[in-house]
């Protein structure tokens, strides 16, 4: 029998996990709710990136690049709808960074068993740092926006969102639809 | 087709991202915003802040004041179970007065400003954490429309770049790309530029190194910029330095000083004068101070210059002339106080 790495995963043996439809639109919608309303009371928690992490979350478990291409579009632009109108924040940015993010969290979790924790911290980590890194490509490429990327502040809110994805993507484990 | 299905991931991909690419483009070439998506989010998310809103604001105050209780129970435990039952009772109405206050502080504003303003209720921020931009609860439908200040009584707040039928979206005063004229209240001849710097502080630019600004003295709107009414406060001069050809200014803005819970958003702006600020070298009138012995004589007042007599006074001084003529003599040392009447022909008598 041929054996498989700690961390990897037979992808033939991976179930792809389901949610009913009120998760699916429920979810993002609270994330999206969370950062408009907390940050303001709590402005510390602004750090907290929620719809990114339920994009890298649903793209995860479905282990469908194109379910994660049309969550993180979706919830990008569901994201930009309520960001500042022109000329500070067209619609599309956070689409297409999120859009990129659910296809490569997609891609990527058809090779792991995804419900480890230390690979759930790890793929957070990276990706919250490649989405933040994607925005800031488009916002000089596209907007010509002069500003800087602060790499060290970006890890630092990369370590804190994984920190906080592990106990938010087990809560979110609860939704899922048994057969 | 058949690429499409060998590639189908890649394809969905490039779809997905060549689709929000062309929205980008139409954007940046129209310079106009997608209307119609920007709409339906703020209507569907809006209610929701709404009662998120509400409940936080109730929630947050019954238990401000249910552990304020606990202390106060704790000290005084002989009172526990009467004192609880009051404060029971009247915890609910307390919350809503706390969640007044603010309300009430415009209230009383409202009136004394001569611009028609509509009072809103901050109800979060945009998702785009960069930017210093909040959401209040009023839109197109309340008469609401972009470019208009939002102010409260102590200062300017920020003014509407985003309007939405039921939520219109307010940049705030720190942010980089907020600008508004300001002319300093003390000396009216230096103008200049607020803008935001994505802190707390504000600056002012265009003021060159001649002009004299001092720490302490107020900014107040110039209403040059045709958004803020002339004679509203911008902030308070923290520090002033020369920089290489003009001055470096850094307010501390004094509209937000005390939260954004609750804005004014003018609807319809008037202009107001320009305050005259005293100067820091002007004489100030000062009483003598008291006799401190009850029983000394009054003390003399000092003669009245005939620029400062009231009508009294020169009726008087026209009574004595009389009675000079006539030969009487007034018995008033004073020679005719701002109170003092003729004295009467029988005024000598006990």
């Amino acid at each position: 029998m041929k054996e498989v790495p700690v961390g990897f995963h037979d992808a033939r043996k991976n179930r792809v996990s389901k949610f009913n439809w009120m998760s699916i639109l429920g979810v993002p919608l609270a994330a999206i709710l969370f950062q408009v309303v907390v940050p303001r009371f709590i402005p510390d928690l602004s750090y907290l990136e929620l719809p990114l992490l339920v994009t890298i979350y649903f793209s995860l478990v479905r282990r469908s690049p194109v379910a994660g291409v049309l969550f993180g579009a979706g919830i990008g632009l569901a994201q930009d709808s309520l960001a500042p109108p022109l000329p500070l924040h067209p619609l599309g940015m956070f689409g297409i960074a999120k859009t990129l993010v659910g296809y490569s969290v997609g891609s990527v979790s058809q090779r792991f068993e995804v419900g480890n924790p230390t690979v759930r911290l790890v793929l957070t980590l990276f990706f919250f740092f490649f989405h933040q890194f994607f925005y800031w490509f488009l916002q000089r490429a596209l907007l010509s926006e002069p500003v800087d990327f602060e790499f060290l502040q970006t890890i630092v809110l990369a370590g804190l969102n994984a920190a906080v994805a592990v106990p938010l993507f087990h809560v979110l484990d609860k939704l899922k639809v048994t057969d | 087709m058949e690429f499409f299905n060998r590639y189908r991931n890649l394809s969905v991909l490039l779809v997905a991202i060549l689709a929000q690419l062309l929205l980008l483009a139409y954007q940046a070439k129209s310079n106009q915003d997608v209307r119609l998506i920007r709409v339906w989010a703020a209507s569907a998310v809006t209610p929701l802040a709404r009662v998120l809103e509400a409940g936080r604001s109730g929630a947050s105050h019954f238990f401000h004041d249910y552990f304020l209780l606990i202390g106060v129970r704790e000290e005084n435990r002989n009172l526990k179970v009467e004192l609880q039952r009051t404060e029971m009772d009247n915890q609910y109405l307390r919350a809503q007065l706390a969640t007044a206050d603010n309300a009430k502080a415009l209230s009383i504003f409202r009136p004394s400003s001569r611009s028609k303003t509509l009072a809103a209720h901050n109800i979060g921020r945009t998702t785009d954490t960069s930017a210093q931009v909040i959401l209040v609860d009023r839109g197109s439908s309340d008469g609401v429309q972009k470019g208009m200040a939002v102010i409260t009584p102590e200062g300017i707040v920020g003014k509407i770049i985003g309007v939405t039928p039921t939520v219109s979206n307010v940049l705030l005063i720190t942010d980089p790309s907020f600008a508004a004229f300001v002319v300093s209240e003390k000396h009216h001849n230096v103008h200049g530029t607020l803008k935001g710097q994505g802190t707390g502080i504000v600056i002012v630019d265009h003021v060159e190194n001649e002009e004299t600004v001092e720490p302490g003295e107020v900014f107040l709107t110039s209403g040059e910029d045709l958004i803020f009414p002339r004679g509203i406060p911008a902030g308070q001069v923290s520090s002033v330095r020369e920089g290489k050809k003009n001055k470096e200014i850094y307010l501390t803005p004094s509209g937000i000083q005390n939260g954004v819970d609750d804005v004014l958003i003018v609807i319809d702006g008037v202009h107001g004068a320009i305050p005259e600020a005293p100067a820091a070298d002007q004489p100030v009138h000062m009483l003598p101070p008291p006799d401190l012995d009850p029983s000394a004589p009054e003390a003399d007042v000092p003669a009245q210059s005939s620029a400062h007599q009231t009508d009294l006074d020169r009726a008087v001084q026209h009574y004595r002339d009389s009675g000079a003529v006539r030969g009487h003599i007034s018995d008033n040392k004073n020679g005719g106080g701002k109170n003092s009447a003729p004295a009467p022909a029988n005024s000598a008598h006990p």
